[in-house]
């Protein structure tokens, strides 16, 4: 008992350890809260594009010797506002407009990067995700934005939901229609922007669509999809630190294969329990 | 009234529109719920969906609005609602401006407008209807929530009032969205194909429901296909092919020429049946073979 406690406790005797557990938890409840609407407006693509297009941002801030995480905040929602701005007037498909915004976002970002001679880990870190590397600086910029975002999700739940289901009449019933598509895109933005120092690029967008899926697959009502996505974000990050810290892996991959391994679990339990109900269905019939 | 067969059509900007008579100055604007005079709106900025459409709903009326696919339906009631930005015409209810009136009225977009996949609530919903303008943190009132069971009550769905609206079909889909429309309070309903996709027995349903709101003395707009539930149900018909083509009764719409005209096609009319018994299809209309 004593030794499971001690291997629990162990990692957080480090402070860096610490930070990591704190950003972790503001990564999960935003990503979660964000997720739900992520998932179920079909923008899990545009998720990605706002993390890619951060390297831009970053690359850009680094070079000009400003603030990295500023330069990935501008970054992301730029693109976030462009892509809404696409969506409405493009004469090409939405998902071919992020498309090409995501890629030359990316490529601005590797462009800058490949002037620099000499190896730049601290800008690989953003790219693969460091959440070791967390200063104390970094928790409090990312738990500032993640209140942020809950503050103006828990302020406009009403709007969001009104406008996510019904744009036309929520225009008629006076809703500002056009901001809040555009404010949702913003907030995806700022939600990757919260997980991209300790999460990384590449993996960023899973922290926004796994534990949100896998809590749709167990519920159907939105702020209820919230809460279980946070739930399952909070086990799968403080899963994934844990076997990180005693296996030795990288802790991002890690809590994303935990998130996965819990998704393909509800889809296991959901599709037993929809032939167990069909079954019943089908003797009740006979 | 613009001549539908007139052999050119002038591709009308919004700055070439032709100048058009304004509805008589004597007319009482109390007594309508809706009042659309000369109304003209588009996508592309160079030919108009609709032009001048001059339509009237009378308080208390149940308005059938006709009109084949593409006449430009939709567009009127995006129009009439702001939605898609009017190119000239004026659209008031009640006797005033129409952005004046949107706590009246109450739109049902058509169907598949609707995200039925976005995980609400059958409540949620209907609660949807009692959104009267931006408070932050605000979370719905007693009020609220009493009047959304009893809207539900109203159209028979209070059972399920916890379900997704995924899991529901296509006659509770409107249903719920009928008692989101009651809900608002609304004295003015904008229904876009309420029964489109329907089967008989449960657009009858939706009819009686729409009867009966009417007769409180709500006033509906209802876009539709179905000649045979305007004959039998509405009160006045209006159609539709970019312009009004006639309205007034459903006997004086619903003839022959007037739907050749609005269809640009001959349809073949069966003759209608004594106007008793119950509100089953008495009236019906195809292409001939």
């Amino acid at each position: 008992m004593i030794d499971a406690l001690g291997w629990l406790l162990e990692p957080y005797e480090f402070a860096f350890m610490q930070r990591a557990l704190v950003v972790l938890v503001v990564i999960s409840v935003v990503g979660g809260v964000v997720g739900a609407f992520v998932v179920h407006k079909g923008l899990a693509f545009s998720g990605d594009a706002f993390a890619h297009s951060t390297l831009a941002g970053v690359a850009v801030a680094f070079t000009a010797g400003a603030n990295v995480s500023l330069g990935a905040l501008v970054a992301a929602v730029v693109t976030a506002v462009g892509v809404g701005w696409a969506r409405e007037r493009a004469r090409v498909s939405y998902d071919t407009a992020i498309g090409i915004v995501f890629v030359a976002m990316f490529a601005l970002g590797v462009l800058v990067i490949s002037r620099r001679a000499s190896y730049t880990p601290d800008l690989f870190s953003f790219v693969f995700g460091n959440i070791l590397g967390v200063s104390r600086s970094d928790v409090v910029g990312a738990s500032l934005l993640g209140a942020g975002v809950l503050l103006f999700v828990a302020a406009f739940y009403r709007e969001l939901l009104f406008v996510s289901y019904d744009p036309a009449m929520a225009a008629t019933a006076g809703v500002a229609t056009r901001t809040f598509q555009y404010a949702l895109l913003v907030l995806i933005a700022v939600a990757v922007v919260v997980a991209l120092k300790a999460i990384g690029i590449v993996l960023v967008n899973a922290m926004l669509i796994v534990p949100a899926a896998t809590a749709a697959l167990l519920s159907g009502r939105l702020v209820r999809i919230m809460a279980i996505a946070v739930a399952l974000a909070l086990i799968a990050s403080l899963a994934g630190l844990q076997l990180s810290y005693h296996a030795s892996v990288a802790t991002s991959p890690a809590i994303v294969m935990v998130a996965t391994v819990i998704f393909l679990g509800a889809l296991l339990v959901q599709s037993w329990r929809g032939r167990r109900g069909a079954r019943a269905l089908g003797g009740a019939a006979a | 009234m613009m001549q539908r067969d007139e052999p050119t059509r002038v591709a009308a900007s919004p700055e070439h529109v032709p100048a058009r008579e304004p509805l008589p100055p004597e007319h009482a604007h109390r007594q309508y719920a809706l009042e659309v005079s000369d109304l003209w709106a588009g996508y592309d900025g160079m030919v108009p969906a609709i032009e001048g459409v001059n339509l009237r709903v009378p308080v208390g009326e149940l308005v059938g609005l006709i009109g084949p696919n593409g006449a430009g339906k939709s567009t009127l009631f995006k129009a009439i609602l702001g939605l898609v930005k009017p190119w000239r015409g004026e659209v008031r209810a009640f006797g005033r401006p129409i952005r004046d009136a949107r706590d009246d009225i109450a739109y049902m977009p058509q169907i598949e407008e609707v995200d039925w996949e976005f995980p609400v609530t059958v409540s949620d919903v209907v609660l949807m209807g009692r959104y009267h303008g931006l408070r932050p943190f605000a979370r719905w009132s007693r009020g609220d929530r009493a009047a959304a069971r009893e809207a539900l009550e109203r159209v028979q769905m209070a059972d399920v009032a916890d379900r997704q609206v995924g899991k529901l079909s296509g006659g509770q889909r409107r249903r719920v969205l009928v008692a989101r429309a009651i809900a608002r309070g609304a004295r003015l309903l904008l229904l876009d194909e309420p029964f489109a996709g329907l089967d008989a027995a449960v657009q009858h349903d939706l009819v009686a429901i729409l009867d009966g709101l009417a007769s409180e003395g709500l006033s509906v707009l209802v876009a539709t296909h179905d000649l045979s539930c305007v004959a039998n149900s509405c009160d006045e018909a209006a159609c539709l092919n970019r312009t009004v083509i006639a309205s007034g009764h459903p006997n004086e719409v619903l003839t022959e020429a007037v739907l050749a005209k609005t269809f640009e096609r001959h349809l073949l009319m069966f003759p209608l049946a004594p106007a008793s018994g119950g509100g089953d299809a008495r009236r019906s209309v195809g292409t001939p073979p």
